[in-house]
């Protein structure tokens, strides 16, 4: 399969302190990888890195056969194509679900502001929040916050998905609802990079488990063989952690 | 809760409580009903000199007779018309702005800023069109305190609002342009301003050119309150979380975009408080170009009360003043809180 995300011999500092070691990953099309590690691990920069939300300085990232460098044009052109979804949410606070799903579509992709509606009705379906469009972000609660997020971002209609540890700031009781829309997403064939905790998300629907521990990839395998045998010391110790 | 149980709470809970409210009364005693004599019942109200009043308490003749020059200042009479007729306009459309939908909302809005300044300073100029031109020298009184503040206040806020996002900007040239541009103009008083755009200003024109007094006036005041502004507007822009920035990034959004639609609007509304705080501060301030010889309303009473048949009445002219000005900045800082619970939108 071609792949759509490359990134080679990447390396990344902030400062004096190194947090991406000539990082080697490749991701084909409609493929789902999972990252996983100790926090301080880089695997949130690693991501961030993909759409230029951080600069790496040395190595290159390819992403859908354009090479990200300073060019503002590339940067722009990758960003509307790669989707993001945020820890914190982020949503636009001072503008209604609707608003924020409807705002890239239209001032962006130049869409009018009907067909924008139209394609954030289909995907605030999709995750089942449609009766909450007319509402603020404030007025909702966080898993209906992170769901109203991935919509936001599928409204670009992206090849790609970035997920930067997308529950990990919500009440045990909302996770469940945001992994469904996720794997029901993953289920469509959307390429994905999920940087999260939530093995059992990783094990239904990864097709490879990626292991960063100090900036570097320890392990990277097909998600059978990343819980059934693990090679590394680290990998293993980290998996007897959060699995139990 | 009963006015008997209340007033126990509130006045008289304890023994300093009850001395300190019988201390209050005493001086309200003392001061308000011998100001009450003076403003209405001693007051003479209506005549046509100075000779009309009682001379106990104040004598208003000398605001009615003189309310005309305080409102316009020397501006000729048969052409006071043409402030009526553009002071209307204004506040018909500031008026109607409360009543109409969002789309007539916008076309009101863009009239206020674009087409009426235009149009304003037309009215008030004239020379075109068979209307009379009156120069800027005779404007003067409440009419130019608002053409001075209105115009300030129009075009300090989008340049403050750049100054803000280029104190912020990641390159430099744009950084240190910005801080020095603002570092400077808070650095000097405001009078000192006004002195170097009447005095100076001309020097470093071409001869043979002369620009207004007022565009000069109008020009120093705003760059100087632009620089005040773009602080307060700083402070909101610093108060948005870097995850907005990320997501309108990430969005596809570049610098312009994501500041337009995602990081100003949320900025601004943080800073609704300061940024009337300013407004209502310059609009205080104009009387300071009394100093390059310009008189708005305080300049027009400072006149009035030096005229020999209405010596002795500085009291009525700063009373008058007083409550005007109080009328306007208090309308602001209603205003600007209305402004404030409307956009509210999040809990």
């Amino acid at each position: 399969m071609q792949s759509i995300i490359e990134l080679k011999n990447v390396n990344k500092w902030f400062g004096e302190f190194q947090v991406l070691k000539d990082i080697n990953l490749q991701v084909s099309q409609k493929e789902k990888i999972v990252i996983c590690g100790p926090s301080g691990s880089g695997k949130s920069t690693l991501i961030r890195c993909i759409n230029r939300l951080e600069e790496h300085q040395k190595g290159d990232i390819i992403v859908d056969g354009i090479t990200l460098d300073a060019n503002t044009k590339n940067i722009e052109k990758i960003r509307s194509e790669v989707g993001m979804v945020f820890q914190q949410f982020n949503l636009f606070p001072h503008l209604t679900i609707l608003d924020n799903c409807t705002l890239a579509p239209i001032w962006v992709k130049k869409k009018t502001k009907k067909e924008a509606e139209e394609i954030a009705t289909k995907y605030l379906e999709k995750v089942q929040i449609i009766d909450q469009a007319k509402k603020f972000p404030g007025q909702l609660s966080g898993g209906q916050q992170q769901r109203a997020a991935i919509a936001r971002a599928l409204c670009m209609e992206p090849n790609i998905m970035l997920f930067d540890e997308p529950t990990s700031a919500l009440d045990p009781e909302m996770i469940k609802e945001v992994l469904d829309v996720m794997v029901d997403l993953a289920n469509g064939g959307m390429t994905m990079c999920v940087v999260t905790h939530e093995m059992g998300f990783a094990k239904e629907v990864a097709d490879r488990v990626i292991f960063m521990d100090e900036g570097k990839i320890v392990e990277e395998k097909p998600t059978q063989q990343f819980f059934n045998n693990p090679e590394n010391e680290r990998t293993k110790l980290f998996l007897s952690q959060i699995l139990n | 809760m009963n006015l008997v149980n209340w007033t126990r709470k509130n006045l008289f809970s304890n023994w300093h409580d009850t001395l300190l409210t019988f201390i209050i009364l005493f001086l309200f005693y003392i001061s308000i009903p011998p100001l009450l004599s003076w403003m209405f019942f001693d007051a003479t109200f209506f005549g046509t000199s100075k000779k009309d009043c009682s001379g106990t308490g104040a004598c208003w003749v000398f605001i009615q007779v003189w309310l005309k020059r305080f409102t316009y200042g020397m501006y000729p009479n048969d052409q006071i018309w043409r402030i009526d007729l553009a002071f209307i306009i204004f506040f018909f459309v500031i008026g109607a702005y409360f009543f109409v939908n969002t789309k007539i909302k916008k076309i009101l809005f863009i009239f206020l800023t674009i087409i009426f300044p235009f149009l304003a300073i037309f009215l008030f100029h004239g020379g075109l069109f068979g209307l009379e031109e009156v120069e800027t020298r005779v404007w003067g009184g409440l009419f130019l305190t608002l053409f001075i503040s209105v115009f300030s206040i129009i075009f300090c806020f989008p340049i403050g609002v750049l100054l803000a996002m280029g104190r912020r900007s990641k390159l430099p040239v744009i950084r240190y342009f910005s801080i020095g541009f603002i570092e400077l103009w808070r650095g000097v008083p405001l009078i000192t301003v006004l002195f170097m755009a009447a005095v100076m200003f001309p020097v470093f024109l071409p001869s043979g050119t002369n620009l207004d007094k007022l565009v000069r006036v109008i020009i120093a005041i705003t760059l100087f309150e632009s620089a005040y502004i773009a602080e307060v507007i700083r402070g909101g822009l610093q108060a948005i979380p870097k995850g907005q920035y990320d997501a309108a990034n990430s969005l596809g959004m570049g610098y312009w975009k994501s500041h337009i639609l995602i990081i100003l609007p949320q900025a601004l509304k943080i800073v609704i408080p300061g940024v009337a705080n300013t407004f209502i501060a310059l609009f205080k301030d104009t009387p300071l170009i009394l100093v390059v010889g310009l008189m708005e309303l305080l300049g027009m009473v400072n006149m009035a009360k030096t005229n020999p048949a209405w010596l002795g009445l500085a009291t009525e002219g700063y009373v008058f003043a007083a409550i005007v000005y109080f009328i306007f900045c208090f309308a602001m800082s209603r205003y600007s809180l209305r402004l404030e619970k409307q956009l509210k939108t999040s809990n």
